[in-house]
């Protein structure tokens, strides 16, 4: 490693922060490409395909902004946890949870009036989630017990429960046997922009963006979870209770998970179903860290993971895997990390003869 | 009858057990050099997905096998060069590791999901050995890939507990400052800890896919490399006591089939796979607050990267 030695910069390079995540997308496309084309793919055509998919249609759009509300909830709950660098890991349960609690309310009271059974379905799907991932900050409070085990068994968990009741005693009879709860009531479902599928939702995530960033910048709570997340050694002689801030911000990021899961029930699917999350909770781990953890970022950038999603779904039809999308998320993440070093050093490059 | 039951339960918590073993164990060699590697469950994907590829066209599972060690070493080879190198957050690269392996081994296994494996893994019963009461079956009625952990487990102990680079290795995952002061290759030790743990990592997912399931289904290690982080925590880094905890965990695993089979009380399934995860949370509390008690923990410089100018 001789030729190459590290200048640490005094200032993070703010011009990198916006170079490595584009780049980091480039790259992963490129990577992407390869296995494509050696799995006998022209890499070429299935990009163009998914571009066509995505842009190409009013639905495609419309699609794309569906998919972009989950991904901007849980996105929104996971930084806000990653800021404090509580590693909740398990929004994907917390959607679960949410989803869970909101079909309760549709299906246990299912003649209430839209304007009580909408609000209770909101109060009882963050709830849930919210208390799912206290369920994991109470012991990382208390004992220190690692919460990015905790919060991701909790996960499958969430998932077997969901599971049971869709298979089981929420079973829809007249659903043809498929894994599903009998449709919502029309009151118990949210309101949708006309001709598309996009939903109210999209307002919670829009006003939650907008909510965290007061929370985080205009608050003492905000001030708390940042003074915290830089150093909690500084956070403690301050005198702030770092445990009722790690419940606090793990419930915080629990509900807007919980509030994904209900918002998709309610918007999108109107019943509660079998894998009705295909792995938002994780793809929010990767739209959380691309966007620096800054809520306004993560809205951008859960529009362009919404994107590779639909985009994904549109190759299936020339026999591209399913696992294509994760492939590619994963890299993008990979290149972000690796580029990250680039922000924080100057790389210089020297000759092999210049000795250390 | 009782007798064969039970003995038949044991037998069954080793197999389910094992796959967990090898991860656990490779999870603890790249934490005592001091890296946290959270992409066990990606490496075991990836080992799972090529090993049964190859085992698939050469009809060689021990080939299967061993690729599946050197894909898996290869998949941690990056994330050692992100996290040992460059410095990059331990927690998000192991993350990241685990989203692509789960990716690339969905991707690459799409066209084996349902095709058969021509030769898996059988069990080979040890002459003499197996022939005693009780601990025959249970212990020595198993396929090779058992028995390697059997050798395997104490080695890795006697090499970290009692061996001059073993000695290293855990100043390293303890102070690396100080290792690299008297001289010890901090960066080596730390890359070749995490690439040997992630071969480990693929060895267990090669056993899911050419032994214990023989088969390749997307996502088939269902949250084992999780389970085998957690384990890590409750062996309190020693391989020995990982392997107590990995057969806890098989049996619980493989309660799931033996109540349903042995019972009249019908449990949802549902509820008996949600066993193994709230057992991890449960043992993972109890670990936790033990080790905070006996001021045993974690080597003090884990998921911390290594930096020499501010040594």
């Amino acid at each position: 490693m001789t030729w190459i030695t590290w200048e640490k910069r005094l200032q993070p390079s703010p011009w990198m922060a916006v170079v490595i995540p584009i780049l980091s997308v480039i790259l992963a496309l490129g990577l992407g490409a390869i296995f494509l084309a050696a799995t006998g793919f022209d890499p070429w055509k299935v990009y163009q395909s998914m571009l066509k998919g995505v842009t190409g249609s009013r639905y495609g759009i419309s699609e794309t902004v569906v998919k972009a509300i989950p991904l901007m909830l849980t996105g929104l709950g996971v930084s806000v946890a990653f800021r404090m660098l509580l590693w909740n890991i398990g929004a994907e349960g917390q959607f679960y949870m949410g989803a869970f609690g909101a079909t309760w309310v549709a299906l246990t009271f299912p003649h209430l009036p839209p304007h009580i059974m909408l609000p209770a379905m909101f109060i009882v799907g963050c709830l849930l989630g919210g208390l799912w991932a206290v369920v994991a900050a109470i012991p990382r409070a208390k004992w220190g017990v690692n919460e990015v085990i905790t919060t991701l068994m909790l996960n499958y968990v969430a998932i077997l429960w969901v599971d049971y009741l869709v298979y089981g005693p929420w079973k829809d009879p007249q659903g043809f046997n498929f894994p599903l709860t009998a449709p919502f009531a029309q009151a118990a479902t949210l309101a949708t922009i006309p001709g598309t599928r996009v939903h109210l939702g999209l307002v919670f995530a829009l006003i939650a963006g907008v909510l965290l960033t007061i929370i985080l910048w205009r608050t003492r709570w905000g001030y708390e979870i940042r003074v915290i997340g830089e150093s909690v050694k500084a956070a403690r002689y301050a005198g702030m209770n770092i445990q009722r801030n790690i419940i606090l911000v793990m419930f915080l990021s629990g509900a807007l998970a919980g509030l994904a899961g209900m918002s998709e029930v309610s918007g999108v699917t109107h019943r509660l179903q079998h894998a009705i999350s295909p792995g938002y909770g994780y793809t929010a781990i990767i739209i959380a860290w691309l966007a620096k953890l800054h809520p306004a970022t993560v809205i951008l950038v859960s529009f362009l993971f919404a994107g590779l999603i639909v985009g994904g779904y549109s190759v299936q039809t020339m026999g591209v895997p399913a696992a294509t999308v994760s492939m590619l998320q994963g890299a993008i993440l990979f290149f972000v990390l690796g580029g990250e070093i680039l922000t924080r050093y100057r790389l210089h490059f020297r000759g092999k003869e210049v000795a250390e | 009858m009782e007798n064969s039951v039970w003995v038949a339960a044991l037998a069954a918590a080793i197999i389910a057990g094992t796959p967990i073993l090898y991860a656990a164990v490779g999870e603890i060699l790249a934490e005592r050099a001091g890296v946290l590697n959270l992409g066990v469950e990606g490496m075991m994907l990836v080992g799972a997905v090529t090993g049964f590829m190859v085992a698939v066209h050469t009809a060689n599972p021990w080939l299967g096998f061993v690729t599946a060690m050197l894909a898996s070493g290869a998949s941690a080879a990056i994330f050692a060069f992100l996290t040992v190198t460059l410095r990059s957050n331990q927690v998000v690269t192991g993350l990241a590791l685990t989203l692509f392996g789960t990716g690339l081994s969905g991707f690459l296994g799409k066209p084996y999901v349902g095709v058969a494996l021509p030769v898996s893994f059988k069990a080979v019963p040890i002459p003499g050995l197996s022939e005693i009461p009780i601990l025959g079956p249970v212990l020595f009625r198993h396929d090779p890939l058992v028995y390697i952990t059997y050798v395997l487990i104490p080695l890795i102990w006697y090499y970290l507990y009692r061996t001059r680079p073993g000695l290293n290795v855990r100043a390293v995952g303890e102070n690396p400052g100080a290792a690299d002061a008297l001289g010890v290759n901090v960066f080596a030790l730390r890359y070749l800890h995490v690439i040997l743990g992630g071969m480990l990592a693929g060895a267990g997912g090669a056993y899911l896919s050419l032994a214990y399931a023989p088969s390749w289904l997307e996502n088939m290690t269902a949250g084992r490399g999780w389970i085998a982080v957690a384990l890590v925590i409750f062996a309190v880094w020693d391989p020995l006591r990982a392997l107590l905890g990995a057969y806890l965990f098989g049996g619980v695993d493989s309660l799931a089939y033996t109540l349903q089979a042995a019972t009249t009380i019908s449990i949802p399934s549902f509820f008996l796979k949600m066993l193994p995860y709230i057992l991890t949370i449960i043992v993972l509390v109890i670990a936790t607050r033990q080790t905070l008690v006996k001021h045993i923990g974690a080597p003090g410089a884990l998921a911390i990267p290594y930096d020499r100018e501010e040594r």
